[in-house]
């Protein structure tokens, strides 16, 4: 990264890149580490499940992830209710890793968007509690000053729906919630393509959480890193300010001088 | 013998057993898991001191690979 840009800082934790990578859906542990070697993400996600009783020979993702080496993110996929995501956020800490909770509480199967009630009441509670809350919400603008107000460390709209691959759908709203937000804005979910993390970044949000997009890509490791460039190039052309979209052409070679 | 239920599961352990011991014999590392016994999350330092009672509701959690 260039000098003229700072690292993201969310309290007082700094992240050195602004990519945050799943940890969901590789074909090995082995595989899982190589992408994130390959995105030069600092931050993960992981899930809070069950460990199995009956089957310890199983190998642990922390034996691949080293939890020195990089912040850990558990979320609350899969949490229905504000209870059931409060209490997979408790038990996530219990765990002595980490205050920080990718808080999700899902309202819907199919679509897998939020339930923002349900999101904003778990938000409340939690940060009370003292967590760091990365609230995975809608592309609305509203809902983002609310989380903010309710004292989200950052918000996380979704750029579509998880896993679906489609891309920013809604820009537009992105735009409108970075100017209405004062957090960090990191968008997570439904990036296809390295051209998606880049228009993120290029909107100005200020980080990008992905998973299927790399490991459901043919070649994982190679897609995690078009990630990092196409985060890193976003954030660049985003603070280099692009040039206005015009109507007509300008010539770029000067008109003075043609031969005659 | 106490019944118990450890993640859905029912088991049988020693009565006086402890969360650590059962940790130990479940080859559990305490810094990769959390507990919670009876929806209560059971902080790491009280394991060792925590004896498990007949019916007792036991979770142990860990990380596992996940996005979203």
């Amino acid at each position: 990264m260039t000098s003229q840009d700072g690292p993201l800082t969310v309290g007082n934790i700094e992240f050195r890149s602004r990519l945050i990578v799943g940890t969901g859906k590789y074909a090995s542990f082995e595989e899982t580490k190589k992408a994130i070697e390959a995105s030069g993400a600092d931050c993960v996600t992981v899930a809070v499940r069950r460990v199995n009783i009956l089957d310890r020979s199983k190998e642990n993702l922390l034996d691949y992830i080293d939890p020195k080496a990089y912040k850990i993110l558990p979320n609350t996929a899969g949490c229905y209710t504000a209870e059931e995501a409060i209490r997979t956020a408790r038990l996530a800490r219990s765990a002595g890793i980490s205050d920080l909770v990718k808080l999700e509480v899902i309202g819907d199967p199919k679509t897998l968007f939020p339930d923002n009630e349900a999101l904003l009441e778990a938000t409340r509670v939690l940060v009370k509690e003292g967590f760091i809350v990365f609230p995975y919400t809608n592309d609305d603008p509203i809902m983002a000053k609310k989380l903010q107000d309710a004292g989200a460390a950052v918000v996380m709209p979704l750029a579509a729906p998880i896993g679906s691959g489609l891309g920013i759908r809604n820009p537009y709203n992105i735009k409108i919630i970075l100017e209405t937000a004062s957090i960090p804005i990191i968008v997570d979910a439904g990036v296809g393509t390295a051209s998606d993390a880049a228009l993120a970044m290029e909107l100005g949000c200020d980080g990008v959480l992905m998973n299927t997009a790399i490991a459901g890509a043919k070649n994982p490791i190679q897609m995690a890193e078009a990630m990092n460039y196409a985060v890193r190039a976003g954030r660049l052309a985003y603070l280099a300010g692009r040039i206005p979209k015009k109507l007509y052409a300008q010539a770029s070679s000067p008109v003075e001088g043609m031969i005659e | 013998m106490i019944q118990v239920t450890i993640n859905g599961t029912r088991a049988e352990l020693q009565p006086g057993t402890h969360l650590s011991q059962l940790l130990e014999k479940l080859k559990m590392p305490p810094e990769r898991v959390a507990v919670e016994v009876n929806l209560s999350v059971i902080d790491k330092q009280k394991y060792s001191q925590f004896p498990i009672q007949e019916g007792d509701q036991i979770e142990i959690i860990g990380f596992v690979g996940g996005g979203n």
